[in-house]
């Protein structure tokens, strides 16, 4: 295979401990090897430029059932967006909800090679799989959701552990599924009656179980099987005034567990979009930033990681299985409102929002997301994210990037708000004057994700060994540079390489890669409990039988399993 | 010998059952039984047997008859037709697994068509609607498990989906409907006494054409507000009444087909009866569905709308995706004379368009892909037999409610058959030879 | 000003779909640039010159140009979209997308035009002295924000779904109009001088709507409150007001709620 020399390029990766230094990076064979190891490679001149392995993104909403609600009923988000079909790329179109191919060529533009669907419904798995088989380049995984499932419900009710162990393997390998997710725990059951559950302790109807004891449960199942990932939860009480409580609360519940992952993460929950959850007051007028509540807790308790949900105030579309709150959101906007339920299993609802800078609670939600990176001290464990498209669109990372970087940046936009002196009475934004540099950006898009998702074995840094997954941005670190140049660079990187093949060339896409899609087998011992209540609920409860469930061959096109052995 | 395939998934309409068993000779070669279907499900399987099958393309002569040609030589017609076309229509796509769709979906970016499927005669102004007003929705289980209203607006399952009922939204013994149909109220608006209608607890028979006055009427009486004392030929006393066994229930369901997406106001009575849920739902819990027809029209829907944003009606031609059914829908394009070539695919126009629009398909090179001889085969050039999907050949299928489903292969397709996306593949490869890419 | 002149000289085998004929793409070129602009039918691309004698230049910028377009333009889609300023005169009856995305300036057709006219127009004013065909001012697919503002002027029939989702702006119609008037509207102001046949309002938030002639069908959310006289803009009389949607959605202003009014003209 293809031997490459990226030389003399301002090297950072937290992997090798590399800040800036000049250094050359090797990839043979679809991996990054010493630069000793290559002997006739094809070289490129990275002087000047900045250099990153490839981007990991822990949570967004790219492939799958609601994602396509979100394209169909949305015609007007592709109007005057689209990009012709021109050399190796197909055609693309979307603004706020790509398509397959333009989400592919649009990660690789930004230098991101690994992409983590954030939620995939079980029944709809086969959906989530041939959406991501016709997205180009990135590897990807997704995560089917656990929180509303009645076989979760009815086990952690009796704190079963190792039944819902047990059927977390089954459901992973039915769905080819990668980890744990976890979304408005029992609210979304409670929606199929059209209620919710607010806080961790509002019992779900009928199920009569807790969001704190679903939500502990699953930490607990996910640490008995040892999976690469954590749980990963979005906590109840999404969006509400005052709702910092319940993310405390629903933090709390990982105090004291520890991890079991022969991965290597440390950590025992990821909790995404946190900026979503990190309000105070009790109404929209008096909503505040609850950010240095939060990012207190997340200082202290290194088992937690976040994900930030940055607000980049366009016109997006908000997609998720918090059936409930979008039925709340479409009620205030009254703009349409998708929703759909899920047999045994979970929902979903999907509405457009506009973010907008003359409309005050939307410019207090953008000052929380940046006030959690900037209040981090740890990098490793606080990614950028903008949940994709809920608080806006991915191709913003690099402007996310540069407001977190330069304090410039983010004095315009303040400047720029109509409400601007009520917005900074209710945050802590304006006098923050940290700028995260571009070390700590690489952890935060990264070796962090990479990490916590169990796959610092392949991802995340430039260590011989690691896949052949980097990244050259036209950027230098040490001449003078306007905020906007950050931007800029990292919006279209001058060479990019995936698994060791040339993607990007002079920012050309050059190829249409040759992606994988990993998911997760944990081997169990056996359950016949397990298994005779999943025939049951197949036969009287199910509207397909279990043998046309599981999701089998050509939908993965390219897979990648990671082993798990849990039988110990 | 013989042996059962169990778990078979149905390929005929948009109820997708999934639980049917055929009976098929040990060497796959013959199929013999299938149960559990309804009678139009097994016929779909059981006449692929028919011995006067047509098994080999052929190519309409300039005396009107059929001679039989290879598949390479239906290949190359194929190919040049789409080609030397400033604007084909790829029509159809309904009747075909997902797997054909994404690759007839290659080749329409190739030549610049327009990708168009049957939800254009159907539920495309369901569609519509949905992108004005969205729509609250959920699986076909949850209405089994949870639905104690049932409202049949404007279709006729006993006919059209005769299994619904069973399988899924009045007879069911779900999670939390274990009464079965006597837990549940239906109530049916249609103009006609259908059988249908006489399962109903309610049936309305709305004045024909005036669903949309009669949606609107439903709202006023959610709102308490003063109705006229007659709309749409309802008394405003069943209006309320009707109202009231909505709102009184835990779940409404509202099912509705082409008695109102394809009568006068089409997208707005779907628009209206998405806003009657909307409504619902801040009285108790309520959804809407759409009865959708093929088994897979669904699926053409999906597929396009994760590559070019659009579910139907797809105008491909300048290099990027542009939908605006009025514009890009067949039937339009058809009768302005905007398009200079058709191809179609798992479906019968020829059955289904207005005439007009049929005889443009017959003075146009025009090729159909369908394992039967139907009205669209006897107007096309070419004729090319393929392999019933879900019988002969596997595939992904996508439910009325949106769930994919792999359907099976029970039985071999005749000897030298191909199937949609053999076929397709070939005529993509010979378009990038022609296109010299 | 200065004058472009446009003659269609060839008819397109399919449609022409010729989005640059609008001030903005002109502005500062000359003519032979001009007829270089591109044109498409279907997915093969053609010059203008190869369908438009083409004569004149353009002004420096679109409010300085105006543009004449000659002959059977039945077949040729897009004249005027988009375009914020200056003036279009199409001589003859147009195709779809009249004046699709307006900003400003002034577009006026001497013929009828086919549907789509004036889809999500910003500002201008659009003058069309015949016939226009269906979602004349309405908004594109699934955008909430309709018509903001300008003025359409139909002096013959309009078909249906007239001023879907409008938010601003008014349309004149001289003659009669099709089903499905105003829906989901959220403002702006529609004059039908003819009949019309039903739905209209249906959905409607606010604005309004004043029909000189029949309404065959009211739509049962549309209440009668009172008859009021009318003046203005040369429409004078007697007036049945209703106030609907009452099934639909309402703002309230001053703790008042406001509804959409819909006045019918009582004629003896």
């Amino acid at each position: 295979m293809a031997e490459y020399l990226i030389k003399n390029g301002f090297v950072f990766d937290p992997v090798l401990g590399i800040k800036g230094d000049v250094a050359d990076i090797a990839i043979k064979d679809g991996k990054i090897v010493e630069t000793s190891a290559v002997k006739n490679p094809k070289v490129v001149d990275a002087s000047g430029k900045t250099v990153m392995a490839g981007g990991v993104d822990v949570h967004a909403h790219v492939a799958g059932p609601k994602v396509n609600i979100g394209r169909n009923f949305r015609p007007e988000d592709k109007l005057f967006t689209y990009k012709p079909k021109s050399g190796i790329e197909r055609m693309q179109g979307g603004f706020s909800v790509p398509t397959t191919l333009r989400t592919g060529y649009n990660y690789a533009r930004m230098g991101y090679t690994t992409v983590m669907e954030a939620a995939m419904p079980p029944l709809y798995a086969r959906h989530t799989h041939e959406e991501m088989r016709d997205t180009p380049i990135l590897d990807q995984g997704a995560y089917p959701v656990f929180g509303n499932n009645w076989f979760v419900l009815e086990y952690l009710k009796n704190h079963e552990i190792e039944n819902t162990a047990a059927y977390i393997a089954w459901l992973l390998r039915a769905t080819k599924g990668y980890a744990v997710k976890v979304v408005n725990p029992g609210g979304t059951e409670a929606w199929g009656w059209g209620l919710n559950c607010e806080n961790v302790n509002d019992p779900v109807p009928y199920f009569d179980i807790t969001p704190a004891q679903i939500v502990k449960g699953l930490i607990e199942a996910n640490e008995y099987l040892g999976l690469p990932h954590s749980m990963h939860v979005h906590a109840n009480n999404l969006g509400n005034p005052g709702n910092y409580t319940t993310t405390l609360d629903t933090f709390k519940l990982s105090e004291g567990i520890k991890p079991n992952s022969k991965f290597g993460r440390d950590q025992v929950m990821h909790h995404t979009h946190v900026q979503f959850h990190s309000y105070g007051g009790d109404n929209w007028g008096n909503m505040e930033s609850k950010a240095k509540d939060i990012m207190d807790y997340v200082n202290s308790h290194d088992n937690i990681t976040i994900d930030m949900g940055q607000v980049t105030l366009d016109e997006t579309t908000t997609m998720t299985a918090d059936g409930p709150f979008e039925h709340h959101l479409t009620e205030l906007n009254h703009l349409k409102w998708a929703n759909a339920d899920v047999e045994l299993e979970t929902g979903s609802g999907v509405v457009p929002y506009v973010y907008s800078p003359s409309i005050k609670v939307c410019a207090i939600q953008w000052c929380i997301g940046l006030e959690l990176g900037l209040l981090s001290k740890d990098p490793m464990r606080t990614f950028i994210s903008t949940d994709h498209p809920n608080a806006g669109p991915f191709i913003r990372y690099p402007r996310v990037i540069k407001w977190l970087m330069s304090q410039e940046a983010r004095e315009q936009q303040l400047d720029a708000f109509k409400h601007k002196d009520k917005v900074i009475d209710a945050t802590n934004l304006a006098g923050i004057d940290r700028e995260i540099d571009l070390y700590e950006i690489a952890q935060m898009t990264r070796a962090g994700p990479a990490k916590a998702l169990g796959l610092a074995h392949m991802y995340g840094g430039l260590a011989p060994g690691l896949e052949g997954d980097v990244v050259v941005y036209d950027f230098n670190p040490n001449e003078p540079y306007a905020p906007d140049d950050i931007e800029k660079a990292f919006q279209n990187a001058e060479y990019l390489f995936k698994t060791g093949v040339q993607i990007i060339n002079d920012r050309e896409i050059v190829s249409n890669g040759n992606k994988r899609t990993l998911w997760v087998n944990a081997k169990v011992n056996e359950n016949p409990q397990v298994m005779r209540d999943v025939k049951e609920k197949f036969l009287r409860y199910y509207t397909v039988t279990l043998n046309n469930y599981e999701v089998t061959g050509h939908y993965l096109s390219n897979p990648y399993v990671i082993e798990v052995d849990a039988t110990q | 010998m013989t042996r059962t395939v169990t778990d078979v998934i149905c390929p005929f309409c948009g109820t997708l059952c999934d639980d049917l068993e055929v009976v098929v000779s040990d060497d796959s070669k013959e199929l013999y039984e299938v149960y559990n279907a309804c009678a139009i499900g097994a016929e779909k399987f059981l006449h692929s047997q028919a011995k006067d099958r047509i098994t080999r393309p052929r190519m309409r002569q300039e005396d009107g008859s059929w001679k039989e040609i290879s598949y390479d030589e239906a290949i190359e017609y194929t190919a040049r037709m789409l080609t030397d076309a400033k604007k084909p229509l790829m029509y159809g796509w309904s009747s075909t697994n997902c797997e054909a769709q994404a690759v007839g979906s290659e080749i329409g970016e190739a030549v610049g068509a327009v990708m168009d499927n049957t939800a254009t005669v159907c539920h495309g102004t369901s569609l519509i609607a949905v992108q004005d007003i969205g729509i609250p929705s959920c699986t076909l289980g949850e209405i089994k498990n949870r639905a104690d209203r049932i409202l049949f607006w404007g279709c006729n399952p006993a006919h059209a989906h005769p299994r619904h009922m069973s399988r899924y939204s009045i007879f069911p013994r779900g999670f939390f409907t274990g009464k079965g149909h006597t837990g549940r109220k239906v109530i049916v608006v249609d103009p006609r006494p259908t059988d249908t209608a006489s399962l109903a607890d309610i049936h309305l028979q709305v004045e024909q054409g005036r669903d949309y006055e009669l949606l609107d009427a439903l709202r006023v009486a959610f709102k308490g507000e003063k109705l006229p004392d007659v709309v749409a030929g309802i008394p405003k006393e069943r209006i309320y009444e009707a109202a009231e066994t909505l709102k009184s229930g835990r779940f409404a369901i509202i099912f509705f087909g082409m008695g109102v997406t394809q009568s006068l106001g089409k997208n707005h009575n779907i628009d209206a009866a998405i806003a009657v849920t909307r409504d619902l739902n801040e009285y108790t819990k309520a959804a809407i569905m759409p009865m959708r027809g093929h088994y897979n029209v669904t699926g053409s829907g999906q597929v396009w709308g994760w590559l070019f944003g659009f579910p139907y009606a797809v105008d491909l031609s300048r290099g990027f995706a542009r939908y605006n059914p009025g514009e890009t829908t067949s039937n339009d394009l058809l009768r302005r004379d905007e398009v200079d070539a058709v191809f179609v695919l798992g479906s019968d126009p020829g059955a289904h368009f207005p005439f007009s629009s049929v005889k443009k398909i017959y003075n146009r090179p025009s090729v159909a892909i369908d394992p039967h001889e139907t009205p669209t085969t006897e107007v096309c050039k070419v004729h090319v037999p393929v392999a019933f999907v879900g019988v002969e050949v596997g595939g992904c299928a996508y439910r009325m409610d949106n769930v994919p489903i792999e359907t099976r292969k029970v039985v071999e397709p005749p000897e030298g058959m191909m199937t949609d996306e053999e076929f397709l593949k070939h005529v993509l490869a010979r378009i990038k030879e022609i296109q010299g890419v | 000003m200065e004058t472009v002149t446009l003659t269609i000289k060839n008819q397109p085998n399919l449609y022409l779909e010729a989005d640059n004929i609008t001030p903005d793409a002109f502005a500062g070129k000359k003519a032979n640039e001009i007829a270089d602009l591109y044109v498409y039918v279907g997915r093969e691309q053609y010059r203008l010159g190869d369908f438009f004698e083409v004569s004149g230049n353009a002004g420096a910028t679109p409010e300085e140009t105006k543009i004449v377009v000659n002959g059977d333009l039945s077949r040729v889609k897009y004249i005027g979209m988009k375009m914020t300023g200056g003036e279009v005169v199409v001589n003859g009856n147009a195709d779809m997308y009249v004046g699709a995305w307006m900003q400003g300036g002034k577009l006026t057709v001497n013929g009828n035009v086919d549907a789509f006219a004036g889809t999500g127009m910003k500002g201008g004013a659009i003058v069309i002295n015949g016939n226009a065909g269906n979602y004349l001012g309405a908004a594109y697919r699934g955008d909430w924000r309709g018509m903001q503002g300008g003025k359409i002027t139909v002096t013959g029939n309009a078909g249906s779904d007239l001023g879907t989702f409008m938010n601003g702006g008014e349309i004149v119609v001289g003659g009669d109009v099709d089903v499905h008037v105003a829906t989901h509207a959220e403002g702006g102001k529609i004059i039908i001088k003819g009949n019309a046949k039903s739905r209209l309002g249906g959905q409607m938030v606010e604005g309004e709507i004043y029909v000189l002639g029949d309404i065959d069908v009211m739509m049962p959310g549309f209440a009668y409150r009172e008859d009021v006289d009318v003046d203005m803009d040369g429409i004078k009389g007697r007036f049945a007001l209703y106030e609907g949607d009452l099934g639909e959605r309402h703002r309230k202003r001053k703790g008042q709620l406001i509804y959409a009014k819909l006045y019918q003209q009582i004629r003896a």
